[in-house]
């Protein structure tokens, strides 16, 4: 018989996928991660090996480096209990795309999949999986929530981040006309087709300006630097952040694309 | 129709650059989305319809040929022809001869995209026969000599003053002072001029919604009611349809017609659906003589057992590029062929091929909005994936593009690589993004300076400034 374990349970092990661009242009992001999983009961660890998710090559249908990506991914996160990305994009390539791209290879198949079942993005994860249902941050002002394309519909993320700002205190929440609808960045289509991406951002900068709201929020970088360098564009003075900056109250420094002036 | 596909990019500079196209697009995001999401919102079994109609249509594919044969016998036994072509010229042949064996002058054209698929307007007007179009919308089109911006809506991308200008210009029997400044009235006009053509009509020519095994039916779906006149009048109904329209059953059409219109126009149901089975019967009080039906395959077959075969559930709603945002930003004519938006994106290069055709399914943000409102389900962005993949493994797409994604590729394989390389980069790029934290110009950013300022990195990696603080939290329990 085995003696009663009466300690307390092991908290869960969080692989952090830092996304690329957190790394290298919005550490700020990574950092409040972090500070949210931990307050959240998750012990936070941040594998070195990891680059990217791949999806620049997905997309341009580069299937070869895909994999190659994909493997070392894989092999960088399978020991966590979860992988957590603060990208809804990021975070649907490795959930959705990961084990199609090794359909029918038995082994890696089999690790993709398992990878795929224990990946979230940050803000689903914390309340759909550890049940954080407030946090305790502060931010003083109105703010407006942009719903980033994949984190929307290719895993259901929309109520999750709305009910945790509302917890945050002093923060007003206004909703945007088609805060849904894509804002233009579309990875590598905005530099492909500049013109028409920028069509499509200056929409979303006109119902953010509508909106009212002081700052804009979202969950995924890729988005966050295209509305923000469009707004700072038109000589907007809407603040842009990741949502995570604001939940974990980490936004006291320079917003997006904004220096120390 | 020439193709134009490849000038893309052109196409899509000129589309942003009218305002008028500009100031006509924004009915389709105002007009069509909040309509459809009512409907759906009216049905709470819509979910259960989609995954019904998708089962339906791709059962239908699995057993496309016994549907196809059993609907000929049923055509044949109602007294009907069927003509199969296997391209657009053997079906112009095909229509050109039951046209002239009719000794046609005239033909009325309900609305079909099949028909501009294989070009038939401006064949069967070089052989010295008159198309008529007596759907509004493609009657005001062909006035202009364009083609349809948009699958169900053709006339998407005027305005009501553009319209109203085409009709004081062509009808110039009317009185100049008639007022044109409602759509009715300009709809009523239009129903004026066209009553006379369909009784001076010889053939009338019609596309299908649905083709019926079970009955060996032609289902077409109006609001106009042209449609019907189209092909009950003249002497000589031809129906052209490619051959995925098909369903098995009266019953399958029911269902798939439940989640058509609401996916289209956000009706219930269109407020005609006519059924045509063979020519008119002894004691039926009208119908057509002769009653023939070409079936198009055009390059469908060859879609059959590859990863487009999901794109043949298409029932040409729209919806898909009705909550496009490049379609709302470029309009349909940007895509240089019959088919726009998303649909067109994977559709246009199966038909005309990737190396025409290439610039379509790159030209998507991924967003996914039309996937998500597909009534039939089609995973519209995984098929442009594909086609970028096949256009990838050709090494069709541009030098610069797989250059710059083969060294980024290089080391975002090689993680060590990586981390040295970024670990120099961007506290470098964060020194020249200086004290203003973003950039107007980078010389290898171009495409995004264009219209934006590029956000500077705040400092240095998050990998770099982790691994320091791994490192003191070792140096404090030492």
């Amino acid at each position: 018989m085995k003696p009663l374990d009466t300690r307390a349970p092991k908290p869960p092990r969080v692989g952090l996928f830092v996304t690329c661009l957190v790394d290298l242009f919005r550490p700020t992001v990574g950092f409040a991660s972090v500070k949210l999983l931990e307050e959240a009961g998750c012990e936070v660890d941040v594998p070195m090996a990891q680059t990217c998710c791949g999806q620049p090559a997905y997309n341009s249908g580069d299937r070869a480096d895909t994999i190659a990506i994909a493997k070392n991914t894989i092999e960088a996160f399978e020991e966590y209990d979860y992988v957590v990305a603060p990208s809804g994009s990021c975070a649907g390539m490795l959930k959705k795309h990961y084990p199609g791209l090794f359909a029918g290879e038995g082994m890696w198949e089999a690790r993709a999949k398992a990878l795929a079942e224990k990946t979230y993005e940050l803000v689903s994860f914390l309340v759909d999986v550890m049940g954080v249902s407030a946090v305790k941050a502060a931010h003083d002002g109105t703010v407006t929530y942009h719903d980033s394309c994949s984190g929307l519909r290719e895993l259901g993320i929309a109520e999750q981040p709305r009910r945790l700002l509302a917890s945050v205190s002093g923060l007003k929440l206004v909703e945007m006309h088609d805060a849904d609808v894509c804002c233009g960045f579309g990875g590598t289509f905005c530099v492909k087709y500049p013109d028409i991406s920028n069509k499509i951002v200056e929409e979303k900068t006109a119902n953010i300006a509508a909106s009212g709201a002081d700052t804009l929020l979202a969950g995924d970088l890729g988005c966050l630097m295209n509305m923000a360098g469009k707004l700072q564009r038109q000589g907007s003075a809407v603040k842009v952040r990741h949502v995570a900056e604001v939940l974990a109250g980490m936004d006291d420094g320079p917003a997006i694309g904004r220096g120390k002036d | 129709m020439q193709i134009t596909s490849p000038a893309f990019k052109e196409n899509a500079r000129q589309a942003l650059a009218d305002p008028q196209l500009q100031k006509a697009m924004l009915h389709v995001r105002s007009g069509f989305i909040d309509k459809r999401q009512h409907a759906v919102d009216a049905l709470p079994e819509f979910e259960a319809l989609r995954e019904s109609a998708r089962a339906i249509k791709d059962h239908t594919l699995a057993h496309l040929d016994i549907y196809l044969e059993a609907y000929e016998e049923k055509v044949r036994a109602a007294g009907g022809h069927v003509h199969w072509a296997e391209t657009a010229a053997d079906a112009r042949r095909i229509i050109l001869d039951i046209c002239r064996a009719a000794g046609a002058r005239t033909v009325t054209k309900g609305k079909s995209m099949i028909t501009e698929e294989i070009g038939l307007n401006e064949f069967l007007e070089k052989e010295g026969i008159r198309p008529v179009e007596t759907d509004l919308g493609e009657y005001i089109i062909q006035l202009r000599g364009e083609h349809p911006s948009h699958i169900i809506a053709p006339a998407v991308h005027l305005t009501k003053d553009q319209v109203e200008a085409d009709f004081r210009r062509v009808h110039d029997h009317l009185p100049p002072a008639r007022d044109l400044s409602e759509p009715e009235s300009l709809l009523g006009e239009a129903r004026r001029v066209l009553r006379s053509q369909y009784f001076q009509a010889d053939v009338g020519i019609t596309g299908a919604n649905f083709l019926v095994a079970e009955t060996g039916s032609s289902v077409i779906v109006t609001n106009e009611g042209n449609g019907d006149l189209t092909q009950i009048l003249p002497k000589v109904h031809v129906v052209v349809a490619s051959i995925e329209k098909i369903v098995p059953t009266l019953e399958d059409m029911s269902q798939i017609l439940r989640v058509l219109a609401r996916s289209a126009t956000g009706q219930d149901m269109s407020v005609y659906t006519t059924l045509s089975t063979g020519p008119r019967r002894p004691g039926d009080p009208d119908g057509p003589e002769e009653y023939h039906v070409v079936l198009l395959d055009n390059g469908r077959s060859a879609m059959l057992g590859t990863e487009f075969q999901d794109m043949l559930r298409c029932i040409r709603c729209g919806a898909c590029m009705n909550h496009c945002p490049v379609y709302h930003a470029v309009g349909g004519h940007a895509y240089g062929w019959v088919y726009p938006g998303p649909m067109g994106a994977v559709l246009t290069p199966s038909l005309m091929g990737v190396d025409k055709a290439g610039h379509l399914p790159n030209a998507s943000t991924f967003c996914g909005r039309c996937e998500a409102v597909c009534p039939m389900k089609i995973p519209l962005p995984k098929m442009m994936r594909h086609w970028r993949e096949r256009e990838f493994s050709r090494g069709l797409n541009p030098a610069v593009q797989r250059y710059g994604l083969g060294a980024w590729a290089f080391f975002a394989r090689r993680p060590r690589l990586y981390r040295v390389l970024t670990s120099l980069a961007v506290p470098a790029l964060a020194l020249l993004g200086g004290r203003r934290g973003r950039f107007r110009h980078l010389p290898l950013a171009r495409g995004w300076t264009k219209h934006r300022d590029f956000p500077a990195p705040e400092r240095r990696t998050f990998m770099q400034q982790w691994r320091e603080r791994e490192v003191w939290k070792q140096e404090a329990r030492v």
